[in-house]
């Protein structure tokens, strides 16, 4: 088994000092019996069965009487003007009924623009030219899918390119607009700040090392192995547009389409059904979507469009693409002091981001990470690029893992500056005392961060593996081990700060309990793999005694649904996890009521005991929440309302924290410069755990997606704007075999203001991974002086600063 | 990604096959798939006709006989996995069958279609140059064998004959005091090799005797590396041999830049791969393994 | 282009069709036949969602014509269980979470069932390599291999479903 637990509670000896407290906090609670699978059990999800018998429902498998499709005709150029779309040919093809173009767009209500949500703009469909590779120019309507891919090979699209502009630097230069529909005739979109820029020059003054490091964070896809798609169906009698897609925020999506199209939101019902992996991809609305909805709105029929794979490695939205240069400074007692950020944010033909809206870098500056300093001062800015726009997570909080990775970078080089072992300097530096307030403005809710790196340590064996590695590098061997110790912020978020275009980043959860005792709970996210059909179970089977096996939770009917932001940026358990626990308690609440007149006590006699709310002293006299539900609508209270049910919109006081300690060990062949990873060891603080199961999942998950941007996956465009990742085969997801077994255990550190103490965890161990991997390799080839290495880390990268130094084989 | 359309038929002979070949001038014989399917979907390759032959299933065979190891065109690359005399005295082979894409791409592709391709990024291309193996070509007048190395004439074309369907593999039968191996360098499973080697050489006490290198994916087309086995052939595999065989190999291949690696990369790793494709095959021909 | 009247048995039901030539066998599948299980990934003969076993061996159906299939037995995830009974193998992937979004899952499930079919009895490294055709995006694979290692189990002990291969 991969779980460290049993091995670490048999095998570890507990370091003085840091042993009860670790060992304390460690021990998953479990309150209720396995007949009610509340918190901490190992539920076996309830949404599975569909799943490993073929019965799920992805959008791709809703098929419709009268359904058509839809086929999209993309630019070759990333920049071009476009002169004359032929499409004669194509519709005089039998089977096919509409080419639609940005002129009808226009046409219908100026619907060739929308918004992003960023408030920026994006095209639907280009009308005068196209300002990234594979942008949609037009689309086929027809009567089945492969006529549609015949008919789009027959449009003829006659552009005159234009220069592009690939490099952010370069567009800085402002020698090729990319967006001359701006009134401003500039590349550059935005410039933010966060910290104190006096203070943070005063300590780099006086500091007795300063490090710095250039760094880039490449252009990454989510690659879900499901592509986005669309089944629009609108009755042109009733008015009524019903939309199946690939959502990860249903209801957000339902007033954007409302606002644009209007079409009034009361007669749009969009249906977000299995979604097969989301990861941030399926936040942003594409051009696709819109216009598969006109079309179904013109031709009254049912319409289909389901992206091709190349469609979606190439147009749709990517993440990361940060350009980073930071400084750090730090004391000569090694205590670091201060942090200086100034980053380049590529964003594409659109800042088509999704961050709150006051947050156009996300929550990059969080960047000072797990560690103790005086002072830090960020700056992003965005710039236009002719590339597809975008700027989504990929499995990550807003952009934590561009801040993570350059602080746990930063803090391996300045360990290495000041020659103190990279554990030794990050125990030194760690966050003590909670909450603590950053010098970015964040207030840190809980942490551990030392009882994580210590567990993480004597996992793996780090004393042993140091010792190690000093003879194979006396061998000539070379072999690293690398530390990430780092933060995440998750579960936006509180209303004063967060919103998505002026919508309140809140969740939502209503719970209806049935006479006979079972329930139905609805929530305003929507679950894309993270088992929230389970998961939102079991904190009502906690909260109210239900056994989990009797709440069937519904999620993505944005007609059934109360409304939420959806899921992403770990938010749900959060949010609508928060937002399901309050809804149970205003329903205990009822209960108790109901109990004391059923009981003929009053209420303070009541005690509540996992199921049944039970009288003070007499335990025998009790009733249980089937018999309180029964009663909820055939023996209520006189004065009281019948039903037991109840919403809640939950409000988060403050983000969450989640952090871990990741020690990973590497071995690198120095023939080819291929980098192995041995064993990577992941420690994870979620706080209090709702299924552990679901969140080892999670976490082994988030690895395997943490492994890929540091080892393979980058989005590459040649100099003209071509994209030549395009596909998976040149796209390198990892598979089994690139992937190692991943050994994973965590502590427990609960949130104070979360009314579970729960964190959030799925993205943690992708913001986590990365940099734990490149200070590994780093660390391997750090007595050739090799301080950094961009990812990902391909054999060729080592490969060359091996020949450099003149190891070969 | 749909195909465009095309008139298909499926053969259940050789003689059928080779008749429906003659009389249609666009035909491409369909075996495996996995490289012509998806190109058909991307539309990158749109034949008007194509001639299925995984109806003849007298081409899928493989059996020692007469000196050679005789591999139908149509066995899959998993029966190469699967089969008890590959794996006992074809090493390099076996090697190669276990990295060509991926298990299941194995189970439909065939050894035929991934050497008439002449695709230089496939494995088995530099496996037969390295063994000297002869291709076996029948046509309307009946069947010729065409020499390996012979046969690959350029990037994706090879010396079949427009009426020609590739029919069978000869492996010449490794003698006593043989071995060989393929050692190949990928991002990940299912790519093509940045570089891969195959060596086949047969041991003449401690000095290699007879000795062939084959190169995949660092030329247009695939390629020996004759300066390579020039420099290991009559000699000890000393640490002096294996370096020279190697540069000699880094200096002949011919690779391009691509997202895979520079030039300078996969020439020094044709380098490294050369030096312990060859130790690994004098290894088993130490150890017996043929 | 030419159209083609074909017959084949999918998961013991015989199916007559008439189609195009370039049917992808796939669409054939979640199109004419309304197998939906069979999901599609990429385009590239990449990701291994689309595997569906054909006469007994695991193929990426999006990569074979379906006239191609003509005269075969074929078993698709909807075909795995037995009368209403999981396979050890759909077991597994439930008792160990060797699933999360759950895309992915039925192609694993059939390239495992071609894989224990094969090698009753894989070590973990054959098991990785014997998936190394499926990509799975959400899990991180641990899980997916701790499921086939406890199918293998559970099929060795002899009370599974799945110890003959009636498709094979």
């Amino acid at each position: 088994m991969t779980h460290l637990e049993d091995r670490f509670e048999q095998h570890s000896p507990k370091p003085e000092g840091v042993s009860a407290k670790v060992a304390a906090v460690d021990e998953i609670q479990v309150k209720t019996p396995v007949e009610v699978c509340g918190m901490g059990h190992r539920m076996k999800r309830k949404e599975d069965p569909r799943f490993i018998q073929g019965k799920g429902n992805y959008v791709d498998d809703v098929k419709l009487p009268g359904m058509l499709y839809m086929d999209i005709v993309r630019s070759p150029y990333a920049h071009a003007k476009i002169v004359s779309i032929d499409d004669s040919e194509a519709l005089a093809t039998p089977g096919v009924l509409a080419v639609i173009k940005g002129e009808d767009l226009k046409a219908a209500g100026n619907l060739h623009w929308m918004p992003t949500l960023m408030s920026d703009t994006q095209m639907v469909l280009p009308i005068d030219k196209v300002i990234y590779y594979a942008q949609e120019v037009c689309a086929v309507v027809a009567t089945e899918r492969y006529i549609a891919a015949d008919a789009i090979e027959k449009i003829v699209v006659e552009y005159e390119p234009l220069d592009a502009v690939v490099d952010p630097h370069e567009a800085m230069k402002d020698k090729v607009i990319v967006r001359d529909d701006k009134e401003k005739q500039t590349n550059h979109i935005w410039h933010w700040e966060a910290g104190d820029e006096q203070a943070t020059d005063k300590v780099f003054a006086e500091a007795a090392h300063v490090v710095e490091q250039k760094m880039y964070l490449p252009r990454l896809h989510v690659s879900s192995i499901e592509t986005c798609g669309m089944v629009a169906n609108y009755n042109k009698v009733t008015e009524h547009m019903q939309i199946y897609m690939t959502s990860q925020a249903p209801h957000a999506h339902r007033t954007v389409f409302a606002l644009v199209s209007g079409l009034p939101e009361h007669k749009i019902q969009i249906i977000s059904p299995d979604i097969g992996g989301g990861f941030g991809g399926k936040v942003p609305v594409y051009p696709g979507y819109v216009v598969c909805a006109v079309a179904s709105l013109l031709t009254g029929a049912p319409v289909k469009w389901i992206e091709d794979r190349s469609e979606n490695l190439q147009a749709d939205s990517f993440a990361r693409d940060y350009h980073i240069d930071a400084k750090m400074a730090c004391d000569a007692e090694g205590r670091i002091t201060g942090l200086k950020v100034k980053t380049l944010a590529d964003c594409g033909a659109a800042d088509a981001a999704a961050n709150p809206s006051k947050f156009p870098a996300g929550l990059y500056s969080i960047c000072t990470g797990s560690y103790d300093m005086k002072a830090a001062h960020v700056e992003v800015d965005g710039v236009y690029t002719t590339k597809p726009p975008g700027g989504v997570a990929y499995r990550c909080s807003f952009r934590v893992t561009e801040a993570v990775h350059m602080i746990e970078r930063m803090t391996d080089i300045m360990a290495r500056e000041v020659g103190t072992d990279p554990a030794e300097f990050r125990r030194k530096n760690f966050i003590r005392d909670f909450p603590y307030k950053s010098p970015t403005g964040w207030e840190y809710d809980s942490g551990n961060y030392e009882g994580a790196l210590d567990k993480a340590m004597q996992s793996i064996g780090y004393d042993e593996l140091r010792r190690e590695q000093a003879e194979k590098r006396e061998r000539g061997e070379l072999m690293g081990i690398g530390i990430s110790s780092f933060t995440e912020v998750v579960g936006a978020g509180p209303s004063r700060d967060y919103d998505i275009l002026g919508i309140k980043m809140f969740d939502s959860a209503e719970i209806r309990i049935h006479p006979t005792g079972k329930a139905i709970a609805r929530f305003g996210t929507k679950s894309q793999g993270q088992g929230h059909e389970t998961t939102y179970a079991q904190i009502i089977a906690e909260e109210l005694g239900l056994p989990a096996a009797d709440v069937q939770v519904e999620e993505g009917d944005t007609d059934t649904a109360p409304y939420g932001l959806g899921t992403y940026a770990s938010r749900s358990t959060p949010t609508a996890g928060a937002a399901g626990a309050m809804a149970a308690r205003k329903i205990k609440a009822k209960a108790k009521k109901i109990a004391a007149y059923l009981l003929e006590v009053g209420e303070d006699d009541l005690e509540w005991n996992i199921s049944q709310f039970q009288v003070k002293g007499s335990p025998e006299q009790a009733k249980t929440i089937q018999e309180i539900a029964f009663a909820a609508y055939t023996n209520h209270p006189p004065g009281m309302e019948a039903g037991l049910e109840a919403t809640d919109y939950y409000d988060p006081p403050n983000l969450t924290f989640p952090f871990g300690s990741y020690i990973c060990v590497v071995d690198i062949d120095k023939g080819t410069g291929e980098v192995k990873v041995r064993r990577f060891v992941a420690i994870d603080d979620c706080g209090h755990i709702i299924n552990p199961m679901i969140v080892e999942g999670q976490i082994e998950g988030g690895l395997t997606m943490g492994l890929a941007p540091a080892l393979f996956e980058e989005i590459v465009y040649d100099e003209n704007g071509q994209n030549l990742t395009g596909t998976f085969a040149d796209y390198l997801l990892p598979t089994a075999v690139e992937s190692p077994k991943w050994e994973t255990g965590h502590t427990i550190t609960p949130s104070p203001h979360h009314p579970l103490g729960a964190k959030g965890v799925g993205e943690s161990p992708t913001v986590g991974a990365p940099p734990a991997i490149v200070n590994a390799v780093v660390d391997a080839l750090a007595h050739l002086g090799v301080k950094h290495l961009e990812i990902p880390i391909t054999p060729e990268k080592v490969w060359k600063v091996l020949r450099e130094a003149g190891v070969t084989d | 990604m749909i195909p465009g359309q095309f008139d298909y038929h499926a053969p259940t002979t050789l003689d059928e096959a080779l008749s429906l070949l003659g009389h249609h001038s666009g035909a491409k014989i369909l075996a495996g798939g996995q490289s012509l399917i998806p190109a058909m979907r991307f539309r990158l390759a749109q034949p008007e006709v194509l001639i299925d032959i995984n109806g003849l299933g007298d081409l899928d065979y493989i059996r020692e006989q007469d000196g050679h190891l005789a591999i139908g065109a149509m066995t899959r690359e998993s029966a190469l996995e699967a089969s008890t005399v590959v794996q006992s005295r074809y090493p390099l082979l076996a090697d190669t069958a276990r990295v060509i894409a991926d298990p299941l791409v194995r189970n439909l592709a065939t050894v035929g279609g991934n050497l008439a391709h002449a695709d230089p990024a496939n494995d088995h291309p530099a496996t037969m140059l390295a063994y000297g193996a002869e291709i076996v070509a029948t046509g309307p007048k009946g069947s010729r064998r065409i020499a390996i190395d012979d046969f690959f004439t350029g990037l994706f074309e090879n010396s079949l004959g427009d009426n020609e369907i590739l029919t069978e593999i000869r492996i010449p039968a490794p003698g006593s005091g043989s071995g060989g191996a393929y050692i190949k360098t990928e991002r990940k499973v299912g790519d093509y090799a940045i570089s891969a080697v195959a060596v086949q050489l047969a041991m003449d006490g401690d000095r290699v005797g007879t000795v062939r290198i084959g190169l995949t994916n660092v030329s247009p087309v695939p390629m020996r590396a004759v300066g390579a086995e020039a420099a290991a052939s009559r000699s000890v595999l000393s640490d002096e041999v294996l370096e020279a065989a190697g540069q000699a190999a880094a200096a002949e291949c011919e690779p391009s830049a691509d997202l895979r690696g520079s030039v300078a990369y996969k020439r020094d790793l044709t380098r490294v791969l050369v030096k312990r494709a060859l130790r690994r095959a004098a290894e088993r021909a130490a150890g017996g393994a043929s | 282009m030419s159209r083609h009247k074909i017959t084949m048995t999918v998961n013991d039901v015989e199916v007559t069709r008439e189609i195009e030539s370039r049917n992808l066998l796939v669409h054939f599948i979640r199109e004419d036949l309304s197998l939906t299980g069979t999901p599609i990934g990429c385009d590239t003969t990449s990701c291994g969602a689309c595997t569906v076993l054909v006469n007994g061996r695991a193929i990426k159906s999006c990569t074979m014509f379906a006239v191609q299939a003509n005269g075969a037995t074929i078993e698709t995830i909807e075909g795995v269980a037995q009368n209403g009974d999981l396979h050890p193998l759909q077991q597994g992937f439930w008792e160990k979470h060797g699933l999360q979004c759950g895309y992915c899952t039925p192609g694993m499930i059939m390239s495992a069932k071609h894989l224990l079919a094969e090698n009753p009895n894989p070590s973990e490294e054959e098991i990785r390599w014997g998936i190394s055709g499926n990509l799975c995006r959400c899990t991180g694979y641990n899980k997916i291999v701790e499921a086939i290692r406890y199918a293998a189990d559970k099929l060795a002990e002899g009370d599974g479903e799945g110890t003959e291969e009636t498709s094979a």
